[in-house]
């Protein structure tokens, strides 16, 4: 039991992103509409986000910009005291990518519409079947 | 970083996630994501990603709402799940 | 379907759930992420480039190759949806509606017909809902800071959070805020669409071009130090003042990118009067 609660303490976090990302998959997988499908694309696309820049979290550090930059070379700076700023790097053209493939989904969203006119999926296929 | 805050955000940020993939209208999914979106911005500030952050509030919580608005002004409202 | 998804998420997270018991602790500074590449970006980013935030010295100089791509991919996403989606239509409508803006009288005219000649009068679509006064004041109110804003933020990325990406988003909002107070029309003829494609290249254009600035002046590819001479400081310098040309390409191609997808998607293509 004294193991689970430490557990429990050290790795909540990745827990909760994990239900997050399974929210994301079931909506994927699951619903019937085009846009709840997108929207769980999404959710699954920023759960994978938090998790790497969680990766980045250091106990005790603090953000990664260095106080007085202006030609302050005396200070030395320890990379103890910083966050990682590697995965906020990688991650932060991951999110404004992750907008451009939106408008591209929702672009593909509307022309299926003009030619179905329904969003949904069984109605989209029973309607291919039909010709 | 304050433990009770981020567990806080984050039940929300679940609740608002699968909310925004149950509420019965897309105009509702919309701006439940915006609203999830916000919830990350929140969770990543309080993390320390400030330039995420900020990306996340600005992108996600700004032009992907008005992108799915405008999607779904121009197709329908109507869901069956 | 709706079982066959459950379990499949189900699996997928216990088994990721499993897997978790091999992670570090959640913010261990000594776990394997944060010790291997990263504390040589915290502790050389002052000495080597001059930018106080890490974030920003690390997209645009250090994996700058990374970042020049993203924005390609962000570029080619506003070539899809413009290809995808826009129509363009050559023959005249039936008839047009014009509104007459001082008394609200709508007027029909047919194929062929032409408007008196007259600024009084605004191309409408079939269903016309009147602005509100309020809103439209407020966002003309409100543009011009944005977009201050928007260039502090990109101009100011070097000592604060911002850069290219963030200030883009919020230049392009700006006008998307203007499409959607007013209508459309008004906002394509602010920014044509022409100019905005091109605008989109152009980012694209100068974040490769610097890259293939450095590769000319005989160091390799986004090598700002070779820029030195040419910016007259010394090579220290030019690495901050080429992360700065880079983002300020960052942010014209996510710009005019954001407003090329918003115009076709609130259109669905046609131009017309949008949201």
């Amino acid at each position: 039991m004294g193991d689970f609660i430490q557990a429990l303490v050290a790795k909540y976090n990745y827990w909760i992103y994990i239900t997050l990302m399974m929210i994301g998959l079931y909506a994927m997988i699951a619903k019937n509409n085009l846009i709840k499908k997108i929207v769980g694309m999404n959710i699954f696309q920023t759960a994978i986000i938090l998790f790497y820049v969680s990766i980045g979290v250091k106990k005790g550090g603090t953000l990664p910009i260095i106080e007085h930059g202006h030609g302050a070379h005396s200070h030395v700076v320890h990379a103890v005291d910083y966050i990682n700023p590697l995965p906020h790097v990688l991650m932060l053209t991951a999110i404004v990518v992750s907008v451009a493939t939106l408008g591209v989904a929702l672009a593909l969203g509307i022309r299926i519409y003009n030619r179905y006119h329904t969003l949904e999926e069984d109605e989209i296929l029973s309607q291919i079947r039909e010709k | 970083m304050i433990w009770q805050l981020d567990l806080a955000i984050l039940t929300l940020v679940v609740i608002v996630g699968i909310g925004a993939i149950t509420v019965k209208d897309l105009l509702g999914a919309a701006i439940m994501f915006g609203a999830y979106s916000f919830m990350m911005c929140l969770l990543w500030s309080i993390m320390g990603a400030v330039d995420v952050a900020f990306t996340e509030a600005s992108v996600g919580a700004g032009v992907s709402t008005v992108f799915f608005v405008a999607a779904v002004f121009r197709t329908t409202r109507r869901t069956k799940d | 379907m709706k079982i066959t998804g459950l379990i499949i998420a189900v699996l997928t997270g216990a088994l990721l759930i499993y897997a978790t018991a091999d992670f570090p602790a959640w913010g261990d500074p000594a776990s394997p992420a944060s010790t291997h590449v990263s504390p040589r970006y915290i502790e050389k980013t002052i000495e080597e480039t001059a930018v106080p935030n890490m974030v920003t010295s690390v997209l645009a100089d250090y994996r700058g190759y990374d970042t020049m791509f993203e924005t390609t991919v962000i570029f080619s996403a506003g070539v899809a949806c413009f290809l995808l989606l826009r129509i363009f239509r050559r023959e005249e409508p039936e008839e047009r509606l014009y509104r007459h803006v001082l008394t609200g009288v709508t007027i029909h005219v047919k194929k062929g017909g032409k408007l008196p000649p007259s600024d009084d009068f605004e191309r409408i679509d079939t269903e016309w809902t009147p602005h509100d006064l309020i809103i439209k004041t407020m966002c003309r109110l409100l543009i011009p800071f944005i977009q201050l804003f928007a260039l502090y933020v990109i101009a100011h990325g070097h000592h604060s959070p911002g850069g290219g990406f963030q200030g883009g988003v919020m230049l392009g909002a700006s006008v998307i805020v203007l499409a959607m107070s007013q209508d459309l029309r008004t906002a394509v003829r602010r920014l044509r669409e022409k100019v905005d494609a091109l605008l989109c290249a152009t980012g694209v254009f100068i974040y490769a071009g610097t890259g293939a600035l450095c590769l000319l002046l005989g160091a390799d590819f986004l090598n700002y130090r070779a820029l030195a001479p040419l910016l007259n400081v010394d090579p220290i310098m030019a690495r901050s003042h080429g992360i700065f040309i880079v983002e300020i390409g960052v942010g014209i191609a996510v710009m005019a990118t954001m407003i090329w997808i918003y115009s076709n998607v609130s259109s669905s293509g046609k131009y017309d009067e949008g949201l």
